[in-house]
């Protein structure tokens, strides 16, 4: 018997219509878990560097998490892995809702999809029932809209369903797979997904999923009931509100916004607003907020509500979470009332909330320089907002100019040329990030930035406090309970970490340091990826219920497998550099790993240089960032550092 | 079956739809309790509680199981509350042949609330203290019933399969199964 996970995949080919139930070896579980791990192994194994992203080759995976389907609370993330459109390199988006779980109680770990329908389909999972059924009638329809549509011929309320609106049908590189509540949105694979010609996956199970300690485990998960009951009453002093709790950032509950709205850029990515936040703005956009909010709303087991059901007034109701609330608002320079109603739109056509509201602010800024003019913008509209309706339609159908702007910033701007590059300022591995301009370079995220490969901040950042508390007592005070730190050490990091002098940035912490937090911040990420855990509740708040010294016996309860921390640590750091290598087999390299120029207005060429070599070497990279053959050989992964000499990617010496 | 008034300890869980978020955990932490052996496997489709929702209708309702009905009653009745249009079987807590709740998915036996009794008694059933929501509030009254036998779990489920098959189809299966073993 295998506990926690049920030892099949569902392999689906949709070129040939072969759908296989295939057993899993548990050898592979014990080096890779599951979830990211098991995913970036099959992409390994199964994708050489030369297929492309839209081609029968590539595999689109969805994978539960090793945890995913057990009691185990807030484990519910569907790592969606396949290449993405817009970076060539692995994707890994994921998504918290019910999944996952119900892919599990169907009986399979990981959904593998293959091939290319010739036709719109979607595929039905009832346990071992599996259907490819014809989706040509849900062509054209929204992303929620189609999944009701499903519920109600399945005739079946309690199926699960992902799927793609319009954006991911027209393969726009930034389209997300949505599901309800939750979408997986980065890196473009909705637009994979509509490239195998598949609408939606609805699946629902009504199988066990077994637990090997089962009196153990309960115990572990009351007592992260507890304490998540704690943290609920008892927030964390001198951080602002949205960090101050456990969750994804509790945007659908806190109105207080000064923060967001005052410190992140609006526009397309530029402008920073001091003083915006006035009590007439916080007076209107509660008002919005409190007006078209009508539940929070949670993810399977998991008693935080980060996400919400908002109703606008005419409109058909959605659901939305985190930071989405405002990106759309703060590309137009707009108000809260247009970002939530824009925002409907968006979710039923299935584009990602971060590149999307970006990619129109730049061709509107194109526009303005000149750079774009009246013949590119047909038919748009005068006013502010009704252009923003107007260009994402255009996007997600690829209608004129919508067609370069459906590739991201940073295609757009080499197919447009004529200086179009200066705009799409704000991309990573030629990926979107979040609006952020800051002035004084900071050691620890120029790290993240530069090599996180999740491309995406949140994804990487987390357990370590994003700024020094202003007084000692203060960091006195939050060191006591701090018991999540891997090492005492980075308790006297924080404790030395000042505003301002010598312990402060961009100097303090120091680069090894540095190189430690990066790393354990890295790494809580990796576990939580490969276990379904949700970052909300582990690796990126402060203080998390989960951390090094108690995932390794969540693990061990509810697979039976022995495990420490010293192993979980070594597990990790294998998934980490699969990944690495599975990109730089398709060509990354230490060119890409750099933050946007403009992310700081203070940098330090030399303190950039020393900090990337030496973390490089913490990490057993050579100095072009590639894993040596040496570190590979001690994580087990000799066949990539075989696959590495024979593409003389690697030399013998390593 | 003799019926005799006393006073008895009622206990109940109180149901506040509006604070209920549709986490499920009441699903997962119900039938991993009634599991056997105790918490080795969950699966929400043998949970004795269900959250009944239509996250884009804002309907949420956890409705914990209650008693096997052989036939369905005539109630299909709508109502609407708050602007929100529910079905009557939303808030039925009968397992019922007209839907697929509270039943084993194996065999079809109906599933029932037994307030999560163990030895040593639960200060709470577990979907209680997992409930965060604070949509589900565990209440004991006291009131004066009619207190007739109670069934044991395995006559609830032999009479519903009497009810299926007949009482005679019943024995003989019974009578030729335990000759095999």
């Amino acid at each position: 018997m295998r506990y926690a996970e049920t030892g099949f995949n569902l392999e689906v080919d949709l070129t040939r219509g072969n759908i296989e139930r295939v057993a899993t070896d548990p050898e592979l579980t014990e080096l890779y878990l599951g979830g990211l791990g098991t995913n970036a192994k099959i992409l390994w194994d199964r994708v050489p560097p030369e297929v492309e992203p839209f081609s029968p080759e590539n595999l689109l995976i969805f994978g539960t998490g090793l945890l995913v389907g057990t009691p185990v609370i807030g484990c519910n993330r569907t790592v969606v892995s396949t290449i993405s459109p817009q970076t060539g390199l692995m994707a890994f988006s994921m998504m918290g809702g019910f999944f996952a779980p119900e892919l599990k109680y169907a009986g399979y770990d990981t959904l593998i999809i293959r091939g290319q329908s010739p036709d719109l389909v979607y595929l039905w999972i009832h346990d071992d029932k599996v259907e490819i059924r014809d989706a040509s009638h849900l062509k054209g329809k929204g992303s929620l809209e189609a999944a009701e549509m499903i519920r109600t011929e399945l005739d079946d309320p309690k199926a699960q369903i992902a799927s793609i609106g319009m954006a991911g049908e027209n393969r726009v590189w930034f389209a997300s797979i949505e599901q309800g509540r939750s979408s997986a949105s980065r890196g473009g694979i909705g637009a994979v997904m509509g490239d195998k010609g598949l609408k939606a996956i609805a699946v629902r199970g009504t199988n066990d999923v077994h637990v090997a300690r089962p009196p153990e485990l309960i115990e572990m998960c009351n007592e992260v009931m507890r304490y998540i009951k704690h943290r609920n009453e008892n927030p964390i002093p001198g951080v602002m509100p949205i960090l101050a709790g456990l969750g994804s950032p509790q945007e659908m509950a806190i109105h207080d916004e000064k923060w967001h709205t005052e410190n992140f850029a609006w526009g397309n990515s530029r402008t920073r607003r001091k003083g915006f936040w006035t009590e007439e703005v916080e007076d209107n956009w509660t008002e919005t907020m409190r007006g078209m909010r009508t539940r929070l709303v949670s993810c399977h087991n998991c008693p935080m509500k980060c996400g919400a059901t908002i109703s606008v007034p005419g409109l058909p109701t959605y659901m939305m979470k985190c930071f989405s609330k405002l990106t759309y608002t703060m590309a137009a320079m707009s108000d809260l009332e247009f970002g939530l109603r824009i925002a409907q739109s968006a979710t039923e056509y299935g584009v990602d909330a971060f590149s999307a509201p970006q990619v129109m602010a730049f061709a509107l800024e194109l526009y303005e320089a000149g750079i774009l003019t009246d013949d590119d913008f047909p038919g748009m509209p005068s006013d502010n907002e009704e252009r923003f309706f107007w260009l994402l339609d255009r996007i997600v159908r690829r209608e004129g100019i919508g067609d370069l702007l459906a590739n991201g910033t940073h295609w757009a701007a080499e197919q447009i040329g004529n200086g179009a590059q200066e705009y799409a300022h704000n991309n990573i591995k030629k990926h979107e990030q979040l609006p952020l301009k800051l002035g004084m370079l900071n050691p620890i995220y120029f790290l993240m930035y530069a090599t996180g490969e999740k491309i995406n901040i949140t994804q990487i950042e987390g357990n370590y406090p994003q700024a020094p508390f202003a007084t000692r007592e203060e960091r006195e005070e939050f060191c006591k309970d701090w018991v999540q730190v891997p090492d005492e050490k980075f308790k006297e990091y924080f404790l030395n970490w000042e505003l301002r002098g010598e312990y402060s940035i961009p100097h303090y912490p120091g680069i090894e340091a540095t190189c430690e937090i990066v790393n354990w911040q890295e790494q809580m990420h990796y576990i939580d990826d490969a276990t379904g855990m949700c970052a909300g509740l582990s690796s990126f708040p402060l203080k998390p219920p989960y951390h090094i010294h108690n995932l390794p016996t969540f693990i061990s309860n509810a697979t039976g497998m022995e495990l420490d921390e010293e192993g979980l640590t070594q597990i990790a750091k294998r998934i980490r550099n699969l990944v690495r290598a599975f990109n730089i087999r398709r060509g990354m390299s230490k060119e890409d790993e750099k933050p946007p120029a403009d992310h700081w207005k203070r940098r330090f060429p030399e303190l950039e240089e020393e900090l990337l070599t030496e973390y490089y070497r913490f990490k057993g990279w050579n100095e072009q960032g590639i894993p040596t053959s040496e570190s590979l050989h001690e994580l087990a992964l000799d066949y990539v550092a075989d696959d590495f000499l024979e593409r003389g990617i690697l030399q013998d010496e390593g | 079956m003799e019926v005799t008034r006393k006073k008895k300890i009622v206990k109940t869980i109180r149901i506040d739809v509006d604070k209920c978020n549709g986490c499920r955990a009441c699903e997962v932490i119900c039938s991993s309790f009634h599991a056997i052996p105790k918490y080795s496997s969950n699966n929400p489709e043998r949970s004795r509680i269900r959250v009944i929702h239509y996250p884009l209708r804002d309907l949420y309702v956890p409705v914990y199981a209650g008693e096997y009905v052989a036939a369905e009653c005539a109630g299909r009745g709508m109502y609407t509350i708050d602007g929100k249009e529910y079905d009557e079987c939303a808030f039925c807590r009968a397992s019922c042949p007209s839907r697929d709740l509270f039943k084993e998915p194996d065999s079809g036996l109906p599933l029932k609330c037994d307030m999560c009794e163990s030895d040593p008694s639960l200060t709470e059933p577990m979907c209680v203290q997992w409930c965060l929501a604070d949509a589900l509030i565990y209440e004991e009254r006291e009131e004066e019933v009619e207190e007739g036998e109670t069934l044991e779990e395995i006559e609830i489920g032999l009479e519903a399969m009497a009810h299926k098959f007949g009482w005679q189809k019943l024995l003989d299966t019974a009578a030729r199964m335990s000759k095999k073993d």
